[in-house]
């Protein structure tokens, strides 16, 4: 079937900010939608509240929304657009409900939107367990026994039926939020509670418990001729019971045999076609009972999803691409295999060589949250290794995820071992490891894990050759045959180098002199079938390397790796542009990442592509191979930046600022004196290497200071301490101290506010200042956990001068080569600069779309020769209307924990909101970060003494936009003295009821303003905050987020809603980009 | 030579050295390589392969062992087998026996830790070619030697070396792995259930020409509602009919099709008189009884993800394959014969049927195993094909 001609211009809903459970991975899926779409000549609108996407860039679509994902926006969208068509399956669960919302309510109908892809009808069988279920019956396949309850009298009918262990699922919420497993009745009655309240339609699944059954998925695509195929097996090495964005998984499927397979397949196809799901792609997980084969479905996304981008990374099948054209109607044997060329997407793919996902965490981001993994996704990134065997996978894999510090098992009694194998967690694979090498047996471990004992085996194999090699006197012993022995199995030459207490050089220069050195193979779905005409390379250590390298002139970028909180995609983000940019000069661009979500790790982003760790080794492996004429390291956040020094020390040509000067920058004592020599403020300052250097330099400092390791991303560590006692408190417990590794300790700045600065830089001494962002959140919040605004809008035009110059001398001073981000502080009219990091920042992606400027391409244009001047650029780029980028939060996903912002970075994604005025763009940017601001009803303040007088002015306000008003006696007392009507209401601590926690349970208070006010409140303010947050009020906790609050209720009380393209902002700004 | 050491050296000299598994033998054949990534139990018990040295792309061979109800045959039919990697441990709750035992027991040697990937490429670029495994010569001189004396397979009629030798009843319908626990299964889309193998009484009596038949194709035609009877492959057209079938099966089958002409010979003589259906071997001696020709692929197809396009209903089916040689459309006589099926990655002949005769058949494996099940309607074609004639 050709191409609908019924069609014309078509929505594509996006994702929204990175969240856990909903990553960059739908920038990847989006992206390649949009551009499959435009090939085939329609005309693409897009919207996503996120821009620090590719997908939000204005040469993607058409038309590009940075508009909440709201049924109002959209409809706003669709009465300015009129678009024929809504796709609804490549920005995940969020695009899916926000469609289902826009048909349900008839608005869909009414501007007679159709839906591609998948039909409401489809989505809601797959959606809604219940339907699910009795699909599944009539089709004659096994489903866990369960049952839907609504209230919890339900529940517990529905629970002694089924028995105990029970899993509870709360219906529509991202990445299983609020799911869990019940042990008993007591545990069950909790858990109900919460997933009733989490549930947008309150509705929990409770279900059978499959615990320790092996898991497996398999992504499945069909199209309008109702042919079917199975793009790739993934099988759990977590067994059920662990989510599985959070288990170790592996393609393809290890320990099923081709019977076993086969009866998924033909269950797989029944399902999708029992759904419905006319095009496109579907995910389907099922259990196996390893005891006896009892197969289950569990579930099925009748959408692209995490698993769909890994499966396309896996096998070089790109999924939401094909999704996207098998939606305008073309079938899988109409669409030409872009890696063979002359064979068709109607088939299967098979490859030669396994692919490990590995999950990577941020529990240290949330101290007090419960580590165990199960059926809530935890996880905050992921990433992908290939090798010849699973061992080989497994290990790259364990390197891709640069654990700062490895975890390194010293002696564990017997039982609390056990204990770390039973209970799923993020080090387990190190327990299991460790078991395996004091003569654990692989049935020892079968038992407590439910792991299959194939994956233990291959691990037990790592297990002794780390033995092995652990009990020779030196690395000297080490026959090439034994070296070559662990090369295949992927121990990395730092692993060797640890055990033998050498240098990684001394590894790799021996490894070198034996000729054992990786070749690299390429991904091409077809098991070397047929010829691959696409550089998608992975190492290992072979007889044969088919990469094939040009001789072109080439550039090495280097990637970001897994997300995390502090470096997600922002930075990928950066390196397409990079990739984009470099290509449009002629350059060939390599691209080297490990992570699968990502649009970098497309085959189509850069000319070569090498799915490859981002470590010391793996990089020069590859710059070996290939000699490139440049690398980049400036793009990939802090990952390719630790990196540059040592690259630059063998030799390695690496483009752009010089490492020297990026560790200058990142050198408190060399960075000091250059500030000192420029005559640039900086806060009193000082290092420590140990307790009593931080004590005597704290003191000279003086209290409240700000503490924090050296060479860190997002705040790692950091935190403000207000006294000796707090600051001995966290040099024990927080962080490793050396000589090497001395402690940052800097005045903290109180009530001072922020500014963070996007310059561009060239080596004839041109500075442009793309974006001065004034925070509205004051210092001591991270820069990005603070929401902020371009232009500046408080600050006095003397001070921007000052930023500008300051920014431009520190440029010019460090020599910088494409992009700098510099944070200053104001206070008592002083400047101060706080940091300067001379790479592209966090902000970069924002800055461009409010400014329309593509800051990292011209950066990377000119870092390979380039002149700013070339670009005809102003001095300072102009911001017309306000652009407000706001943080998302994880903290619904780690209950208990303190919802407080501080220095120390938590936020794991960003929204923009835009408008020609400040207080809505403020609003939308709340909303799309799910705060959907008031604008009626009670405010609830509870401020801190310093912060009474700066509150009437806020109160006043908001009684004056119709609020009524309510606090804590102190508070009450000092606001109703000013003429303010103020209710007083009981602490929590105070004992009496009903307090404030209460009122926001029953749904009284819709705002709350509260200001930390020192230890003895703290347990009430935690308890407020998490009240607030379970009930969806918003919570600020600064005075000037408070006052932009109040900006935003005005403009939502004034204007209607409105929306505006990117390229309605900027018309006729957008670079060109030739198509990729 | 290291008693771990094997050496595969091929015709054209190239040589990979790996570690010995399975039988410590050498043995040769014609080396080709199979993609299917699940299986492997069932590519060794595929009586097709016999003469053949395989290499399984997939890297991670025998994680899953094997068991006694996947067999497609009494025993192992490949030459030598070739993997990167082979798991020692089977983990399955099928699993009866590990692989290297089963290969050890059967006298199949066994080759692991070889670059297979720079292996298939270059059977990819150089074609099918002969092999020699060995954990016995060192001398690569001596053993590239013996590849090239090895007999060719074109011209090799190995039908007559796997077919039965005397005439036998086949009852058993396919394996199901799972009972369902509540029997209300009737709209299963998986096969016919019974974990105790399900004895049938057929409505269709179906002789089946053994050229190296798969068991599965048996259970299949079972599961359809055949009484089966096979026959070896040079039983006369005269003592099928004598068995009075309702239709005739031509199975699959080792080697090439030309030199079997005794089936040729028996087929024209059956052609209009019963329906036929034949599949891989089957359908290459349908086409040379139709009057057309066989031709060598370059390195064939094996494996199982092959789209095929049924031209008749425009549907795409992912299909197992496993043939070296083909039927060369251009050498029927089109007014008579119409190409039925075509593989869409090189538009070869994968299906014909003839335009007045109940004839049809297919190159590749409707009744998979290994491979997937998109095909399996071509049975009930069968069947429909017997009720109406």
């Amino acid at each position: 079937m050709p191409r609908r001609n019924d069609i014309h211009k078509i929505l594509i809903i996006g994702s929204g900010p990175i969240v856990i459970g909903q990553a960059c991975e739908f920038d990847y899926s989006g992206t390649q939608a949009c551009k499959a779409l435009r090939s085939e000549g329609f005309e693409v609108v897009l919207i996503n509240s996120n821009p620090a996407t590719i997908m939000t860039d204005p040469e993607m679509a058409e038309r590009t929304y940075i508009e909440p994902l709201t049924r109002e926006y959209v409809e706003a969208i669709i009465e300015k657009e009129h678009p024929d068509a809504v796709l609804p399956t490549v920005g995940g669960q969020t695009a899916l409900n926000l469609a289902m919302e826009l048909h349900e309510s008839g608005i869909l109908k009414k501007h007679n939107v159709r839906m591609i892809g998948a039909s409401p009808q489809a989505i809601k069988i797959a959606e809604d367990r219940l339907l699910f279920k009795e699909a599944m019956r009539e089709i004659g396949l096994e489903v866990p026994q369960s049952g839907i309850a609504t209230n919890t009298e339900e529940a517990r009918h529905i629970a002694d039926q089924i028995g105990y262990p029970l899993i509870l699922r709360p219906s529509f919420t991202l990445g299983g939020t609020g799911g869990g497993i019940a042990y008993n009745a007591e545990e069950f009655e909790e858990s109900v509670a919460k997933g009733l309240m989490l549930s947008p339609v309150h509705s929990v699944l409770l279900e059978e418990s499959v615990i320790g059954w092996k898991e497996y998925e398999l992504e499945v695509m069909r199209d309008l001729a109702d042919n079917v195929v199975i793009i790739c097996s993934i099988e759990n090495f977590d067994p059920m019971g662990v989510h599985t964005g959070d288990s170790i998984t592996v393609a393809p499927a290890q320990t099923l045999t081709d019977k076993e397979y086969q009866r998924m397949r033909d269950a797989a196809i029944a399902v999708i076609r029992k759904i419905g799901v006319d095009t496109g792609g579907s995910n389907i997980q099922f259990a196996i009972n390893p005891a006896d084969g009892r197969m289950v479905v569990i579930e099925m996304n009748p959408r692209v999803s995490r698993s769909s981008a890994l499966a396309s990374k896996a096998t070089g099948f790109p999924i939401a691409k094909i999704a996207a054209k098998l939606a305008v109607g073309y079938t899988l044997d109409e669409i030409p295999n872009d890696i063979t060329k002359k064979t068709p997407a109607s088939f299967e793919p098979s490859i030669d060589y396994v692919v490990a996902k590995i999950p990577k965490w941020a529990f240290e981001k949330f101290p007090g949250s419960d580590p165990t993994l199960g059926t809530q996704m935890k996880s905050v990134g992921e990433v992908m290794a290939i090798g010849r065997t699973f061992k080989e996978a497994l290990f790259k894999g364990l390197r891709s995820l640069e654990a700062v510090k490895p975890l390194r098992i010293t002696y564990l009694a017997d039982d609390e071992l056990r204990r770390l194998l039973t209970v799923p967690s993020q080090h387990r694979l190190r327990y299991i490891i460790h078991a395996l090498q004091i003569g654990w047996t692989i049935e020892d471990l079968r038992l407590l894990t439910h792991i299959d004992p194939w994956f233990l085996y291959q691990i037990r194999d790592f297990a002794m050759m780390q033995n092995r090699m652990s009990a020779m006197e030196s690395f000297d012993d080490v026959s090439p045959e034994m070296l070559l022995d662990a090369k295949r199995m992927g121990i990395s030459d730092r692993r060797i180098a640890h055990t033998f207490r050498i240098d990684e050089n001394q590894v790799r220069r021996r490894r070198q002199e034996v000729g054992i050195i990786p070749v690299f193979k390429r991904v091409d779905t077809c098991a070397a079938e047929f010829e691959s005409h696409t550089p998608y390379l992975y190492s290992t250590y072979e007889s044969e390397d088919e990469s094939d390298p040009t001789t072109r002139k080439k550039i090495v970028i280097l990637g970001s790796g897994p997300n995390r909180i502090g470096q997600g995609i922002e930075f990928d983000y950066c390196c397409c542009h990079a990739a984009f940019a470099l290509k449009d000069l002629g350059y060939e661009t390599i691209m080297v990442n490990c992570n699968p979500e990502t649009v970098s790790t497309d085959y189509d982003t850069s000319d070569r592509l090498y799915f490859e760790p981002l470590t010391l080794e793996d990089v020069l492996s590859v710059v070996d191979r290939e000699k490139p004429d440049g690398l980049i390291v400036q793009f990939g956040g802090q990952t390719p930046l630790n990196l540059a020094l040592p690259l630059k020390e063998a030799g390695v040509p690496i483009v752009g600022t010089d490492p020297e000067n990026i560790d200058l920058a990142e050198d408190r004592k060399r960075f000091g004196a250059l500030l000192s020599e420029l005559k640039i403020p900086q806060p009193e300052n000082g290092t420590a290497t140990s307790i009593v250097e931080a004590r005597t330099e704290a003191q000279r400092i003086g209290y409240p200071v700000l503490v924090r390791p050296s060479y860190v991303l997002g705040g790692r560590a950091m935190v403000i301490a207000y006294d000796e006692a707090s600051l001995d408190r966290y040099m024990r417990e927080a962080v490793d101290v050396s000589s090497q590794k001395p402690i940052l300790i800097d005045s903290f700045l109180e009530d001072a506010f922020e500014f963070d600065v996007d310059a561009l830089a060239d080596n004839s001494g041109d500075v442009v200042i793309a974006g001065i962002m004034e925070h509205i959140e004051e210092a001591g919040i991270h820069s990005g956990d603070s929401s902020c605004v371009l232009p500046a809008y408080l600050i006095k035009p003397h001070h921007l001068e000052t930023i500008r110059h300051h920014t431009r001398r520190l440029a010019k001073a460090l020599h910088v080569i494409g992009l700098m981000n510099v944070q200053f502080a104001m206070k008592d009219d002083i400047v101060y600069v706080l940091e300067v990091n001379p790479r592209a920042s966090r902000t970069v992606p924002y800055v461009s779309k409010a400014t329309g400027v593509p800051l990292a391409k011209i950066a990377a244009q000119i870092m390979v020769g380039k002149k700013l001047r070339e670009f005809h650029l102003p001095d300072e780029l102009k911001v017309e209307n306000y652009f407000v980028k706001s943080p998302v939060f994880p903290f619904n996903k780690f209950p208990g924990v303190d919802t407080l912002l501080g220095p120390e970075m938590k936020s794991t994604g960003e929204v923009m909101g835009s408008s020609d005025h400040f207080g809505l763009a403020f609003a939308k940017a709340q909303l799309s970060a799910g705060v959907k601001l008031p604008v009626s009803g009670t405010a609830f303040i509870s401020v801190n003494d310093s912060d009474k007088p700066s509150v009437i002015k806020i109160a006043q306000d908001l009684q004056a936009l119709g609020f009524r008003i309510t606090a804590t006696r102190g508070t009450a007392k000092a606001l109703n003295t000013s003429g303010v009507k103020t209710r007083a209401v009981n602490k929590v601590n105070e004992g009496r009821r009903p307090n404030i926690s209460d009122l926001i349970k029953n749904g009284e208070v819709q705002l709350v303003i509260n200001t930390p006010l020192g230890k003895e409140s703290r347990y009430d303010e935690k308890a407020i905050r998490s009240a607030a947050l379970y009930h969806a009020v918003p919570c600020i906790t600064t005075l000037s987020a408070a006052a932009a609050c109040v900006e935003g209720i005005r403009a939502l009380q004034q204007q209607k809603i409105s929306v505006c393209s990117l390229q309605e902002y900027h018309p006729g700004k957008s670079v060109a980009v030739k198509s990729h | 030579m290291n008693s771990h050491t094997a050496i595969l050296a091929l015709e054209d000299g190239r040589l990979f050295k790996g570690r010995a598994f399975g039988a410590p033998l050498e043995r040769t054949g014609e080396i080709i390589f199979n993609t299917s990534l699940s299986g492997y139990q069932e590519i060794f018990t595929d009586p097709s392969y016999c003469g053949q040295i395989v290499v399984l792309t997939n890297p991670e061979i025998g994680n899953y062992g094997l068991n006694e109800l996947d067999q497609e045959s009494r025993k192992p039919f490949i030459e030598g087998l070739v993997v990167r990697e082979y798991s020692p441990i089977a983990s399955n709750w099928r699993s009866e026996i590990r692989i290297d035992d089963y290969l050890k027991k059967h006298n199949v040697p066994a080759v692991s830790e070889i670059d297979t990937r720079a292996l298939v490429r270059h059977l990819r670029e150089c074609g099918a070619m002969r092999a020699v495994i060995s954990s016995r010569d060192p001398d690569t001189r001596s053993l590239i030697e013996k590849a090239r004396h090895s007999p060719s397979m074109v011209g090799l009629d190995l039908a007559q070396v796997v077919t039965c030798s005397q005439p036998y009843d086949w009852k058993k319908a396919s394996v199901n792995l799972s009972e369902p626990k509540n029997g209300s299964h009737s709209k299963s889309p998986l096969p016919p259930t019974g974990k105790t193998l399900r004895e049938s009484k057929g409505l269709f009596r179906v002789v089946a020409y053994d050229f190296g038949i798969k068991h599965n194709i048996l259970r299949r035609l079972v599961d359809a509602g055949c009484d089966v009877t096979v026959v070896p492959a040079k039983t006369s057209a005269d003592d099928v009919l004598t068995l009075k079938p309702d239709g005739i099966f031509l199975s699959n089958g080792p080697g090439d099709p030309e030199p079997v002409s005794y089936a040729v010979h028996a087929i024209k003589n059956l052609l209009g008189k019963k329906p036929i259906f034949g599949i891989c071997l089957g359908h290459q001696l349908i086409g040379l009884a139709l009057g057309g020709k066989t031709y060598k692929l370059k390195f064939g197809h094996h494996g199982g993800n092959q789209p095929v396009k049924n031209l008749l209903t425009g549907r795409v089916e992912i299909t197992a394959q496993n043939h070296g040689f083909a039927v060369d459309p251009d050498s029927l006589n089109a007014n008579d014969v119409e190409i039925t099926h075509v593989n869409l990655n090189d538009q070869t002949c994968e299906g014909l049927r003839h335009r007045s005769l109940p004839v049809f058949s297919v190159q590749y494996h409707p009744e998979a195993s290994p491979g997937p099940h998109d095909a399996g309607y071509l049975f009930n074609d069968f069947i429909r094909l017997m009720s109406n004639s």
